[in-house]
């Protein structure tokens, strides 16, 4: 279990991050969520005792992480935002590397480094130079680096920065995979790309946690930020007058559309989508589509963390 | 043991670094031609006898064998802050004496084995000549004793600085001042007089192993410079986890 207490650290006059505290339990998958700046990196970089703290503590299984004993680093894998890679190293050289430095025995090492690179899908590149690979695959040695020496908490700084789509689909699957046999916080400043593979969220802004829990526990909190997509055959005025009956449903507008077509938007909570179905069928229109809002997490994310919204 | 294993593995990836990109080399070729040079140029002119040559040869050889140090050794901790990797050692069950041993002794070694592949110099002096070896191996031993505490100075200095550059150039400011407190000696009044010639990093230390002779003092000197520099470099990059 990571127990955190009233962590604060200061760059010179400066608060990064304020009082926080937490807890993850094992094997619990945790998001860090926050803006750029919001103090994510600082307690990522605490928690792996990269960086000391002006106050508070951090343990680990009971054992504080400032005192940070050799026993203790070799339980934690830690990704910074910046990938840590010696481009004149070969793939299989540095996690060769990495996983003896962190306390595997030579006549083990090479048996890690060749499940991490078939974990990471990384075998084909073993032989490859690190200064001439691609960031998708310098981001996924990160990870590997993260990973050759069978830590059981992994602290993962934002580990889909700078990937394409295909690649980002890939992350999410690692760390899927990573759910049951180990404890990972990772950070981000995507809502929607953690809330798809995290038990949890943290949410800090300007160094302050200002909300922890589900997906769906913290939409309850802000009151249900979330809004459904209806598009329905016939009047707009019908549809609207349709959805506004249904409890729950805070505000409706017309996005577009013609008299055969209407595209609308309820401000609802994705749950009241049955609700809402059974509404417009009511009021005899044809129901084409309905949809949860793309803007839902966007909006959710922006209203936890104090960005703007547009 | 732990501690051994960790520094042997810091070591031996900071070694292969040097040997694997162009740095190394050029350093390498770089000193072997200037001392090739001064020996064709200064050791062998005139008529001398064998002894004063080879003097010469350790004389003008501890000048390059000072820079290399600097140009091998700021790299170490420095590139490591500009490069983004620090956070892997430090995140790693390391201790920060670990790293900074680690990454001496690399450019220690670096430096020791560019050293030797000088030795074809004062060979050759047996061509024509009678060469001592208690006279070689004290020069070669001081040699590597000012290089150690140059590496040390080095490994200060790229402890210190955010890039290569700037370490070179706080390392050659530090070499410098050590180098010129002999002279403060001379201007100043007892007891820093004595203080400032027995920290002078050359004149008083080194001019011994130039003439085969092994003092003691000089050897405790370098060692003890060594020491005092990797301790101060430790607490600087324990003192970044601050920051």
């Amino acid at each position: 279990m990571i127990q955190v207490d009233g962590l604060t650290k200061y760059y010179g006059a400066r608060a990064a991050i304020r009082d926080l505290s937490f807890r993850i339990s094992s094997g619990e998958v945790v998001g860090f969520l926050g803006l750029n700046g919001a103090g994510k990196t600082t307690t990522l970089k605490i928690l792996a005792a990269v960086l000391l703290p002006s106050s508070g503590t951090v343990r680990i299984d009971g054992m504080d992480v400032a005192q940070a004993p050799r026993s203790l680093k070799q339980r934690i894998g830690y990704l910074p935002e910046e990938a840590p890679l010696y481009d004149e190293m070969t793939v299989g050289e540095y996690l060769r590397f990495v996983a003896e430095l962190h306390g595997v025995s030579a006549a083990r090492a090479s048996a890690a480094v060749e499940a991490v690179e078939e974990r990471t899908d990384l075998r084909s590149a073993h032989a490859e130079l690190l200064g001439s690979l691609s960031h998708g695959y310098r981001q996924r040695v990160g990870v590997a680096q993260a990973l050759v020496h069978g830590p059981s908490i992994l602290l993962l700084d934002e580990p889909s920065k700078g990937l394409d789509p295909a690649q980002i689909i890939e992350m999410r699957t690692l760390l899927r995979s990573l759910r049951t046999t180990h404890t990972v916080l990772v950070s981000s400043h995507i809502l929607p790309e953690i809330a798809q593979t995290c038990d949890r969220l943290l949410v800090i802004r300007d160094g302050e946690l200002v909300a922890q829990g589900t997906e769906h526990e913290l939409e309850q909190r802000l009151g249900g930020s979330g809004s459904v997509v209806v598009e329905v055959r016939g009047s707009a005025a019908a549809a609207e007058s349709a959805l506004r009956g249904v409890e729950g449903v805070r505000c409706v507008t017309v996005v577009s559309g013609d008299e055969d077509r209407v595209e609308l938007r309820a401000d609802a909570p994705e749950a009241l989508r049955p609700a809402i179905a059974r509404a417009v069928l009511a009021a005899g229109l044809d129901l084409l589509r309905l949809d949860v809002g793309q803007d839902r997490l966007e909006s959710l994310f922006l209203r936890l963390t104090g960005g703007t919204e547009a | 043991m732990t501690a051994a294993r960790n520094v042997v593995l810091i070591a031996r990836r900071e070694l292969l670094a040097m040997v694997g990109t162009m740095t190394g080399w050029v350093i390498l070729a770089a000193v072997l031609a200037v001392d090739g040079l001064l020996f064709n140029g200064f050791a062998l002119e005139g008529i001398r006898r064998s002894a004063d040559v080879l003097t010469r040869f350790f004389y003008f050889s501890s000048g390059t064998t000072m820079v290399a140090a600097i140009f091998i050794s700021m790299r170490l901790l420095a590139e490591e802050r500009q490069a983004g990797t620090l956070p892997l050692l430090y995140a790693s069950p390391v201790q920060d004496v670990e790293i900074v041993l680690g990454k001496f002794f690399a450019g220690f070694l670096f430096l020791c084995g560019l050293t030797l592949l000088t030795a074809y110099m004062p060979l050759l002096i047996l061509v024509h000549g009678k060469v001592s070896a208690g006279h070689l191996a004290a020069g070669y031993l001081g040699l590597f004793l000012l290089g150690s505490a140059c590496v040390a100075v080095g490994t200060f200095a790229s402890a210190l600085a955010r890039t290569q550059i700037v370490a070179g150039i706080v390392g050659g400011a530090l070499l410098v001042a050590l180098l010129v407190t002999w002279q403060l000696s001379r201007v100043a009044e007892p007891p820093f007089a004595g203080l400032f010639a027995a920290l002078a990093l050359h004149n008083l230390h080194f001019v011994p192993f130039e003439s085969g002779v092994i003092h003691l003092r000089d050897v405790a000197y370098y060692l003890l410079m060594t020491w005092v520099l990797l301790f101060a470099a430790t607490r600087v990059v324990e003192a970044r986890r601050w920051r």
